[in-house]
């Protein structure tokens, strides 16, 4: 798209009113032909072939695109050339805030670490914070995958799906603690995530994102079918919350045993066990993050960044494509059932509707809009895009349009994501001010 | 005119191609190819565009397989059959780095970060898959540092050290050139195969180029195998030249005989695009380089 | 035997209905080396317009059925094309040149929407509609067991040879199919001697997409219910097909979906019906990991 083109078609000398209606019109034309069957005509559920008419809505439709594309390019061909570059305003306001980039980091993770114990904090609000880190955490491992290494997995989820099952089983049948089942169900998740990838990871790029987005279909399949082991699409209830070294958190304690709020002599709460939980993701996120920005500056890490710039190049250097490859998909795998098995054991149960192609594209979303590589990008999608629905119940109707959409948008306007700034992972020369440091001096 | 690919009796040659065949879907690219090239030397190929050049590239570093023919490379590592072995393994194990025709450099990552990860392998082994880099421990960050002082010493060569930190594909087409060369040094290769390196230079980067690549013969004793459509580079740098012309060769010995060779010349004025072989430097011809 | 017989005809069936999906994604990555995510949801909005077309067309009362078939035919293509057009200018086309996984994410993130739209604009409920076209022929019969070939059995096999046959010509003989091919080998240069790449691009997406319209129309008559979710494991069965003909290759596609087709019957019929996807999907993986060019695709080369 030339908008030098556009700018001259729209502007030049004066405004072009004549243009500009004849484009608006002729979007207009098209959305027409695009909504008039499926705005116009709303088919009744199930059978007996009823219809309701609504043309309001094809007239609503067809003048909004009318006027949004005509105040477009009345925009385009108006305004200075100096703005041609996307979002300007932006990128300034972004270089002035990361001037006190350390500043704002240390407050924020202030207010996170102590967010559960400030006197407003009630058990909803520290539930949604538990949510929002839950998604923060699934974002950074799936950015080790798209962002670092440029791979495109689109179903993400199924290995958060594994990590959740294989803590449940294991807890289950076998009675291992939290502590001991989190790191097999992270290892059986990373192991799925080499078998998958082995094969296809030689292949060309995209084979692997649709490879993965049946993936994911399947485990989904196999999670309602495999009744025995899974529980079908019942799933499995009874998942035990973990134990603060070895305290319950239970109003009533069986005989002989001290339960937390006994321990520490104060009235049991419901909240605590959930303040306990969200300390615990805070501690997986963190991880997470930690691990991947070491990571960066380290030659494995950096060969992700190198396979993701150009693979050729990588190989003429000696790198192993696949195995490469792989490490970034197992790790990211690896993370995913982490986070798995903090999910199920915050809900007590786990059933397969939680682990649906929407997930993937809501992890998905999350990375792609917070800018693919950005570890502060996450954490801001990932507020939006989870809080934003559910604090505002009638967007939830919306939201899953509006990520899809958005998504298309970001591409076009600024592909690599509204926070693309990257930081090198390792430097000669002095860093520049208010930079922050990544990876080992 | 020198034997085919025949061993020299004092200096045992390095890389040894014979009979090289590459045919893609009933196109013949390269025909029956032999040559050799010597350590310490640097091996102009040359050819009017589509002689088959590029190709014999991607055969000797492993991006393609070749159909027939042999490809051996002998050094203190040991001897290795390129024409069996995966791209990447050619590069690491038996020593081969190149550059490309259209520079391939990371280009969102610096400098410097380009110039480390073409020490992957060595830093890979410090970093024991990453458990001791993660763990911060000193026998990694002795590597690394080491690595820097690499990068940095290619960058100080190179006149570059101001721009380690900038994003590669940022720099000016000149600059990325000889970054793309330095990276390949510091995989610190037995033999260095570089794709019209001047291509899109002015005369005086060209100057520098030539300075650069003799240095590098000198400093490192690799072998080089140099494709070139600037005469003035080839002829006036190389030890010895090989010449392709529709997937054969055609000719090979020092650049005073190839430049008579009768068969060249008859193979350079039958093409329109490229010039005859002029003695004299001039600007590199512009005949369709992308 | 019956029973195996009647399996063949319905996933000869079904195969013809995959085959036509994915010749839409063979041809796009075809042209532009894209896996265009969204294409199962532009068979899935043809399946809806097709419904609300034959709906209309009840109420109004059109007696013969040959001709209500056509006229949704007809209708349901075009405006099902302008879908797919607008999809390519408005989220693919401003990406050409973009870096590696945009056109990707964009195809994704433009498939997200186009669920969520219709969802939105026609409920989250399954939609039906009564059979138009009932009865077929016996084939044969044994011990109670009807192998049946029902008419609208035979109209989605013969539509699909008739349109098969078109596509062949159009490909092979007109100047679009030589833009196209032009196009599949060298953009650049295609543009260069005077091909309007951007014309033929947009005109392999109406293609593909009208192709997907029809291949709607016809589930839509043959089993008679849908819902905003149906684009999502058709397409990728759709694409499995196109892997396994060879992507980029029409007969290719044609032949993969078929095979596709009859593995799901058959693995429904003789196995276990529930894992029929999972069977499809294998196939995806295997076929990739052992011959990844497919039965009828060419060998890439690698550009370096």
């Amino acid at each position: 798209m030339t908008t030098v083109d556009l700018g001259d078609r729209f502007g030049g000398d004066g405004v072009q009113w004549g243009a500009i209606l004849k484009d608006a019109g002729m979007a207009a034309l098209v959305a027409l032909v695009l909504t008039l069957l499926l705005f116009g005509v709303r088919l009744s559920d199930g059978g007996g072939g009823g219809l309701q008419f609504r043309p309001w809505w094809v007239v609503i439709a067809v003048a909004s695109v009318f006027a949004g594309r005509g105040a477009v390019a009345l925009w385009i061909g108006t305004r200075k050339p100096a703005s041609a570059a996307a979002l300007p305003w932006f990128d300034r306001a972004l270089a002035r805030l990361s001037q006190h980039k350390r500043l704002l980091f240390a407050g924020f993770f202030l207010a996170v670490a102590i967010l559960p114990l400030l006197p407003v904090a009630d058990r909803r609000m520290v539930d949604l914070a538990t949510l929002v880190m839950i998604y923060v955490m699934l974002g950074w491992g799936l950015n080790i995958v798209v962002g670092l290494a440029g791979l495109l997995d689109l179903g993400y989820v199924a290995f958060y799906a594994v990590g959740a099952y294989s803590y449940t089983l294991l807890a289950i049948h076998f009675d291992l603690s939290f502590w001991a089942c989190l790191p097999l169900a992270g290892a059986i998740a990373a192991l799925f995530g080499v078998l998958l990838g082995f094969p296809v990871l030689r292949l060309r790029g995209d084979y692997l994102a649709i490879v993965t987005l049946g993936f994911g279909e399947m485990v989904r399949i196999i999670l309602i079918n495999w009744s025995d082991l899974t529980g079908g699409s019942e799933g499995i209830t009874g998942i035990a919350v973990p134990t603060f070294f070895g305290l319950r958190f239970t109003p009533t304690p069986a005989a002989g045993e001290t339960a937390f709020h006994q321990f520490f002599a104060i009235p049991f709460a419901g909240i605590h066990k959930l303040i306990f939980l969200y300390y615990i993701i805070l501690v997986l996120a963190l991880l997470t993050h930690l691990f991947s920005e070491r990571m960066r500056g380290l030659p494995l890490g950096r060969a992700w960044e190198a396979l993701r710039e150009d693979e050729i190049a990588s190989r003429s250097l000696g790198l192993n494509p696949v195995l490469v490859k792989l490490s970034a998909f197992g790790i990211g795998a690896m993370f995913a059932g982490f986070a798995g098995s903090f999910f199920a054991t915050r809900q007590g149960f786990i059933n397969p509707s939680s682990f649906t192609f929407i997930e993937s594209a809501i992890i998905l979303a999350i990375v792609v809009l917070g800018g693919m590589g950005s570890q502060v990008g996450v954490i801001c999608a990932a507020m939006v895009l989870i809080l934003l629905p559910e604090l505002a119940r009638d967007f939830a109707e919306f939201r899953m349009l509006l990520f899809g959409g958005a998504m298309v948008a970001i591409m076009v306007w600024r592909p690599r994501g509204l926070l693309a700034h990257r930081v090198p992972s390792v430097r000669l020369g002095p860093e520049p001010p208010g930079a922050r440091r990544g990876g080992p001096p | 005119m020198s034997a085919l690919g025949q061993p020299d009796a004092m200096v045992p040659a390095m890389l040894e191609v014979a009979h090289l065949s590459m045919h893609f879907e009933g196109i013949t690219a390269i025909d029956d190819v032999s040559f050799s090239a010597r350590r310490g030397e640097i091996t102009g190929i040359i050819g009017p565009n589509g002689a088959g050049k590029t190709t014999v590239f991607n055969c000797i570093t492993g991006f393609y397989r070749p159909s027939v023919g042999r490809i051996a490379l002998d050094h203190e590592g040991g001897r290795f059959l390129l024409e069996r072995m995966e791209g990447f393994r050619i590069a690491r194990d038996a020593g081969v780095a190149r550059t490309f025709q259209n520079i391939r450099l990371f280009p969102r990552m610096t400098v410097l970060e380009n110039l480390l990860v073409a020490q992957h392998v060595k830093l890979m082994r410090a970093s024991v898959f990453s458990i001791a880099g993660l763990l911060g421990l000193r026998r990694f960050r002795e590597a690394e540092a080491a690595a820097i002082e690499v990068a940095r010493g290619w960058l100080d060569r190179l006149g570059l050290l101001m721009a380690a930190d900038r994003e590669a594909g940022t720099l000016p087409h000149g600059q990325q050139r000889k970054i793309e060369i330095a990276r390949a040094m510091c995989s610190e290769p037995k033999l260095l195969c570089l794709d019209e390196p001047a291509a899109g230079l002015n005369p005086r980067e060209t100057a520098e180029l030539n300075k650069l690549l003799l240095d590098i013969r000198e400093d490192y004793g690799v072998g080089i195998l140099l494709i070139e459509h600037d005469m003035a580079v080839v002829m006036g740098i190389s030890d010895r030249i090989i010449v392709l012309d529709h997937g054969a060769k055609i000719s090979d010995g020092t650049p005073g005989e190839v430049r008579n060779d009768p068969a060249v010349i008859r193979a350079y004025l039958g093409e329109e695009d490229d010039p005859p072989a002029p003695s004299v430097p001039g600007p590199p011809p512009g005949g369709g380089r992308p | 035997m019956e029973y195996f017989l009647q399996q063949l005809i319905n996933g000869l069936t079904l195969g013809a209905v995959y085959g036509l999906i994915a010749i839409g994604y063979t041809m796009v990555y075809g042209i532009i080396g894209m896996i265009n995510f969204a294409h199962g949801e532009i068979y899935m909005i043809g399946s809806f317009i097709a419904l609300i077309c034959f709906t209309i067309l009840g109420l109004t009362g059109v007696a013969s059925v040959p001709l209500a078939i056509l006229v949704v035919l007809v209708v349901t293509v075009l405006f099902t094309a302008a879908y797919g057009w607008a999809v390519e200018r408005l989220a693919y086309r401003p990406l050409r040149g973009s870096f590696r996984l945009a056109p990707l994410i964009s195809a994704i993130g433009m498939a997200i929407f186009l669920q969520n739209y219709v969802q939105l604009l026609q409920g989250a409920r399954v939609k039906a509609m009564a059979p138009m076209v009932t009865g077929g022929f016996v084939v044969t019969e044994k011990a109670g067991f009807q192998v049946t070939l029902s008419y609208m059995q035979i109209t989605i096999m013969a539509l699909t040879v008739v349109l098969m046959a078109g596509f062949s010509l159009v490909i092979s003989r007109t100047a679009l199919g030589r833009a196209q091919r032009a196009c599949e080998q060298d953009q650049k240069m295609a543009a260069l001697s005077g091909i309007d790449v951007d014309r033929t691009v947009s005109l392999t997406f109406l293609l593909g997409a009208g192709l997907a319209a029809v291949a709607g129309v016809m589930t839509t008559l043959h089993y008679g219910v849908i819902d905003f979710y149906i684009g999502f494991l058709v397409g990728l069965k759709a694409f499995t097909a196109a892997v396994l003909g060879g992507i980029g290759s029409l007969p290719g596609a044609m032949l993969g979906g078929i095979l596709i087709g009859l593995v799901e019957a058959f693995w429904a019929a003789y196995f276990a019906a529930e894992y029929k996807d999972v069977a499809a999907f294998s196939i995806l993986v295997l076929v990739l990991i052992f011959r990844p060019t497919g039965l009828m695709g060419r060998p890439e080369v690698e550009k370096v």
